[in-house]
């Protein structure tokens, strides 16, 4: 499915521009992550990139061709606050895997919610969980679809610490299994740790895209050189 | 005309014995208010939920038309299916005039709008939550519809039970339809208001506590069905 290619990326609504005339490149491998300031446009363009709303302008290409239904399905997605079904842990699961046509797989729904932790919670309805458990969750469940790009939108934003390594060892494991990982985060240290390339974003527009040793070495733009200082860009 | 306290003691004995009179007419209130319901969530539900969903044009147009349907007096709803089931009507042939069926059909036209116009509300809210996630996921436009209905299922038994109570509770459309006539399509409501005009306060006091019963129970189970479904989190 990759190489995935932007070409002059806009999106506008009202007027506001929230992307503007993005192009960039994501390769095949390595965790790419995407960080700005709140506000930046972080997941409005995860969005364009999943196909859930269309872009006003340019284009996006995965491997030459545009987003569409099919590709989606071989995409997964976890949203800035999960959306969960009003049912439980198992059924959450269980939907989620009765989308891909494969049956009753109750081991395969135990292996997962073990592997974040939650085989305990199973039953439990899932909008009783804490923020933590709820996006573990959602990992889970986006595990299940096997999917071959994983966008992940600040899913460890405010987070236990224990949730917040759990995902993270799901992202390197991801990573050595070939999944791309498209992740965003607005923690420097969580970046730092997990990154393998950067696409800084500032109201809307690619600031920056290198490799994470080069971006948190010597960022090239004076807005990504006071983000990673803990200064506040505007 | 009985002074109201004997009213009062023959109607707690008629309810009280279970009188076979009084059983007969709750009897068929009952069938005739739950078949009523049935039949309108049948119909209701999945236009509701489909209103809820689908973005087309003339869609406000639509729920405009249901949210004031919505409001028919039972009266009007019961002349129309009159004149549709009447011998002069297009219907005529099927002989349903002064029928239980005929009151089940009334009672349809009158709830199926307000089951439709309530489910499309909820359906609504809950498919905006979930939209993204479903068109992520891949889910067809049936499978939504499924799993938003059974996700508001809490939500949607209370709308069922509202339809219920304005059924049980409507005296205009069965009156005309149905035509009151005992043993036959005598409902509470209908018997209600021929007795209180005959002077025989004692049945339609009885009827009146019942109904009442009922009325109570209803709105108990929505408080209920919606206190477990916030402490179970499916709602
Ligand atoms: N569907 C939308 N319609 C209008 N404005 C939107 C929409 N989605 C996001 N925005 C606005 O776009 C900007 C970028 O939002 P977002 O992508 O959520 O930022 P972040 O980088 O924090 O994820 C914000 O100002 C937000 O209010
Ligand atoms: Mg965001």
């Amino acid at each position: 499915m990759l190489p995935l290619v932007t070409k002059n990326l806009g999106f506008k609504v009202n007027g506001a521009i929230l992307i503007n005339d993005l192009s960039m490149t994501l390769d095949a491998d390595g965790v790419s992550v995407v960080m700005g300031p709140n506000g930046a446009g972080k997941s409005v363009l995860l969005r364009l990139l999943h196909g859930l709303m269309e872009p006003t302008s340019g284009t996006i290409r995965w491997a030459g061709q545009a987003p569409d239904e099919w590709l989606r399905r071989r995409q997964a997605m976890m949203f800035q606050r999960p959306i969960l079904l009003r049912r439980s842990v198992r059924a959450n699961m269980d939907f989620a895997l009765r989308q891909r046509a494969r049956g009753n797989q109750r081991e395969k729904i135990d292996a997962l919610l073990g592997h974040v932790g939650l085989k305990d919670l199973a039953e439990r309805p899932a909008r009783r969980l804490s923020g933590g458990e709820q996006q573990r969750l959602a990992l889970a469940r986006a595990l299940a679809l096997e999917p071959e790009v994983l966008f992940m939108d600040e899913p460890a934003a405010s987070l236990d610490p224990a949730s917040t390594v759990t995902i993270e060892t799901v992202v390197r494991e991801l990573k050595e299994s070939g999944t791309k990982v498209v992740f965003v985060t607005h923690d420097v240290a969580q970046a730092r740790r997990i990154a393998d390339d950067i696409v800084f974003l500032h109201r809307g527009r690619l600031l920056e895209q290198s490799d994470a040793v080069t971006f948190f070495e010597q960022p090239s733009s004076s807005e990504a050189r006071q983000y990673l200082d803990g200064k506040i860009i505007i | 005309m009985q002074d109201f306290a004997e009213s009062f003691a023959i109607a707690f004995t008629l309810v009280v014995q279970l009188d076979p009179d009084l059983m007969e007419i709750v009897g068929l209130s009952l069938k005739v208010s739950l078949s009523a319901v049935a039949v309108s969530a049948l119909i209701g539900l999945p236009l509701g939920a489909a209103l809820g969903m689908a973005r087309f044009p003339g869609r406000s147009v639509f729920i405009v038309l249901v949210n004031a349907l919505m409001g028919m007096p039972p009266v009007v709803v019961g002349l129309l299916v009159y004149l549709m089931l009447s011998n002069a009507g297009p219907f005529g042939w099927m002989r349903l005039l002064y029928s239980p069926g005929a009151m089940i059909i009334a009672q349809t036209i009158l709830i199926t709008p307000i089951i439709a116009a309530l489910t499309r509300d909820i359906v609504e809210r809950l498919h905006e939550e979930y939209a993204d996630y479903f068109r992520s996921l891949g889910v067809s436009s049936a499978g939504c519809l499924g799993a938003l209905l059974w996700d508001a299922r809490y939500s949607l038994l209370t709308v069922g039970l509202a339809g219920f109570g304005r059924a049980i509770a409507e005296v205009g459309a069965v009156m005309i339809v149905g035509g009151n006539i005992d043993h036959l399509t005598r409902v509470m409501t209908t018997a209600i208001a021929l007795e209180t005009s005959k002077g025989d306060l004692a049945l339609a006091l009885a009827l009146g506590v019942i109904l009442l019963a009922l009325a109570l129970t209803v709105n108990a189970s929505v408080m209920l069905l919606r206190g477990t479904a916030v402490r179970t989190a499916y709602a």
